[in-house]
């Protein structure tokens, strides 16, 4: 295997891993985007989800209905989680509700622990056969599938937010909850509506990297921080900026993991992190005024 | 329906493991004074599939034994406590054990949480049987007094893999282990071995145990020369490493150490471990091994009593706690319930043989196995095949 090959091999990889952190930075930016809630509990949508799809599979269940059930089972989570301990403190500061999804993810993790315990598990692949050769790197089918659900995500939100009557009250009623009232939309509606949404798309995203990285209990966490640096590169407003964040995220990883050294791989996430913050704390495409206008 | 069925076993596993403690209390009214063994397990966490046929093991042996009368008449009270595979968690449960006043401590499951707990036991003079791999655990002796270890030491299994490589005529190699205790005593060992031998290492990288992809380090491999890969490193990230590999259309000869040696790895490779060449103890070969080998019956009894009372043949780890525990009852035995005559009668064991091998504890060598204790198996259609 000659050079331009192996970076070849090393790009497929970041595309790879960096499409798993955008899918989760982008219901991240979701929820956050409706609710001004950052929901810490993100990661263990997607673990659940995965858990609840390996478990229905296991019963003999078709792969594509043990997919939607957990999906919906998820999204329902997703729902009750943001009726039971959100709702009921909407009054309270933007940093109490942060401070709630942590132990939101922390409680559920447990249950995970309890119900799945440490064992872990995977799925098959979702479609037969090897891994393709381009330009003499690999990159196997499931990849594919990955990108696709991303490219599917992230032009599913930017329809709705951009095009849709609907996704225009919810960008209004985050930017001003009681002038959205007074216009008749419902922010509390939409608050439920942002963690079904975001615990069906935690789900999702977990049933498709399963196949890839194989799910413990507590998988969660470390993809709640990769999804929350991605975010925060791209910019938390901004539902491109996830995905370029997540991307360039996971290149840079796979990259540094190739070429330097596998040690610095998940400091180099938090290097990122901080540098950003520290020369565009809006993102390198979100932009703070948006959220003022 | 699973999860529901999965969550009513988990409470299940929960109950017995609390009650084994209150069983034998029940049993020991003999008036005869108990007899307190200690363990520290990784039964939750990273090393859980090491820890959890280790308890099971512990727990069925403590029942035969104590329907058998115990040692010498005295009840044996087990209390085994877990360590969540982390290192903190296990010098703490060590030291509760010791205030339990148990005789000895057997444990850890892995080699990171059995390193933390030497100076513990070294400190409050208890002997401590490791069930894990690194050598450096027992290494130096002189340090080590009261810490003894059942798992082949990484020396032998390395022994056997250079062998092989020697016989294969392959002289340059790639080496990816993982990074903690385990991987890196392998790295040591290896990198030893290889220099004594004339093997070059040409690739030499690690990866965390939590990581999701080594594609990027097998890219390394991929581009280099090397004619066989290495592999130090236990499920689940050996298997995720293995099925990289299939992936990346590698077709060098892919070795692992005798971390993988439970079907688990097999399984969660999903098909990636065809092929995989490992040195491993007898135990999972047991049935092909010639009627000549002094293990084999051994091996056939613990197979038969642990697949009768759980259901499944066991594995290598459980393996280990079957021989620290007779390890420790025999040394019980003689010495009687004093910490330093049970040490003493430890460091004497001499032609015990166990699941992990023939062990010959002496001053010198608290592992006591050489390379005779493992054999050279491949992984054909998901089973482990004798090869040799």
């Amino acid at each position: 295997m000659d050079t331009p090959s192996q970076l070849l091999q090393l790009l497929f990889t970041g595309l790879t891993l960096g499409s798993i952190y955008a899918l989760i930075g982008l219901a991240l930016v979701t929820t956050f985007n409706i609710t001004g809630i950052l929901n810490l509990a993100q990661g263990e949508f997607v673990t659940i989800g995965a858990l609840l799809a390996i478990s229905l599979y296991a019963t003999g269940l078709p792969l594509a209905a043990a997919f939607i059930i957990a999906v919906l089972l998820v999204a329902t989570l997703g729902g009750v989680l943001e009726r039971c301990a959100i709702q009921t403190a909407r009054q309270a500061s933007a940093l109490t509700l942060i401070i709630i999804t942590l132990g939101l993810s922390i409680f559920l993790r447990g249950l995970a622990l309890l119900v799945w315990g440490t064992e872990t598990y995977s799925l098959p692949a979702f479609s037969e056969g090897g891994p393709l050769f381009i330009g003499g790197a690999a990159i196997t089918p499931q990849s594919f599938w990955i990108f696709g659900l991303t490219a599917l995500t992230l032009a599913g939100l930017y329809a709705f937010f951009e095009l849709t009557y609907w996704g225009k009250a919810v960008k209004a009623a985050v930017l001003n909850r009681t002038a959205a009232r007074l216009m008749g939309i419902n922010p509390n509606r939409l608050s439920l509506l942002a963690f079904l949404a975001s615990g069906a798309l935690g789900a999702a995203a977990g049933i498709f990297i399963a196949p890839v990285t194989m799910t413990t209990y507590d998988m969660g966490f470390m993809l709640g921080v990769k999804g929350f640096v991605a975010a925060v590169i791209g910019g938390l407003n901004n539902i491109g900026g996830a995905v370029l964040g997540g991307i360039l995220l996971g290149i840079l990883e796979s990259f540094s993991a190739g070429l330097i050294s596998s040690g610095l791989k998940d400091a180099f996430a938090i290097i990122i992190l901080i540098g950003v913050l520290l020369v565009r704390p809006q993102g390198i495409i979100g932009s703070l005024k948006e959220r003022k206008i | 329906m699973a999860s529901l069925l999965i969550l009513l076993l988990a409470t299940g596993v929960l109950a017995s493991g609390c009650g084994s403690g209150g069983d034998s209390a029940g049993e020991g009214v003999t008036g005869e004074e108990q007899y307190k063994i200690g363990a520290v397990l990784d039964i939750s966490g990273k090393a859980s599939s090491l820890g959890t046929p280790e308890r099971d093991t512990l727990q069925m042996m403590v029942k035969q034994l104590n329907t058998q009368g115990g040692i010498n008449g005295h009840q044996v009270d087990l209390t085994i406590l877990d360590n969540k595979s982390d290192e903190t968690e296990a010098v703490l449960a060590a030291k509760t054990l010791i205030e339990k006043d148990v005789l000895a401590v057997l444990g850890c499951s892995s080699s990171g949480p059995s390193m933390a707990m030497l100076n513990t036991v070294q400190n409050e003079k208890v002997p401590m049987i490791s069930l894990a791999a690194a050598s450096s655990i027992v290494e130096p002796v002189s340090e080590r007094q009261w810490v003894f270890k059942t798992a082949q030491s990484d020396k032998v299994t390395v022994g056997k893999i250079t062998n092989y490589l020697r016989e294969q005529n392959i002289s340059k190699v790639a080496f990816l282990y993982m990074n903690n205790a385990y991987g890196d005593g392998g790295r040591i060992a290896f990198s030893e071995a290889a220099k004594e031998n004339n093997i070059e290492i040409l690739v030499e990288d690690k990866f965390e145990a939590s990581d999701k992809d080594m594609t990027p380090q097998l890219t390394r491999v991929k581009a280099s020369q090397a004619e066989a890969l290495i592999i130090w490193a236990i499920p689940p990230s050996a298997s995720i490493a293995t099925k990289n590999f299939k992936d990346l259309g590698l077709t060098i000869p892919l070795i692992h150490s005798h971390g993988v040696g439970n079907q688990k790895f097999i399984d969660l490779a999903q098909g990636a471990a065809e092929g995989v060449i490992l040195p491993i103890g007898k135990l999972t070969v047991a049935q092909q091994l010639p009627d000549t080998d002094p293990q084999k019956e051994v091996l056939l009894t613990y197979i038969n009593n642990y697949t009768q009372k759980y259901g499944s043949p066991p594995d290598s780890f459980g393996g280990y706690a079957w021989d620290a525990f007779n390890l420790l009852v025999n040394a019980i035995e003689k010495a009687g319930p004093d910490r330093a005559a049970i040490r003493d009668e430890l460091e004497k064991t001499q032609g015990f043989t166990g699941i992990s091998g023939v062990f010959n504890i002496s001053a010198q060598d608290h592992n006591g196995l050489d390379e005779e204790s493992m054999v050279l198996v491949q992984i054909e259609d998901d089973k482990w095949q004798l090869l040799e």
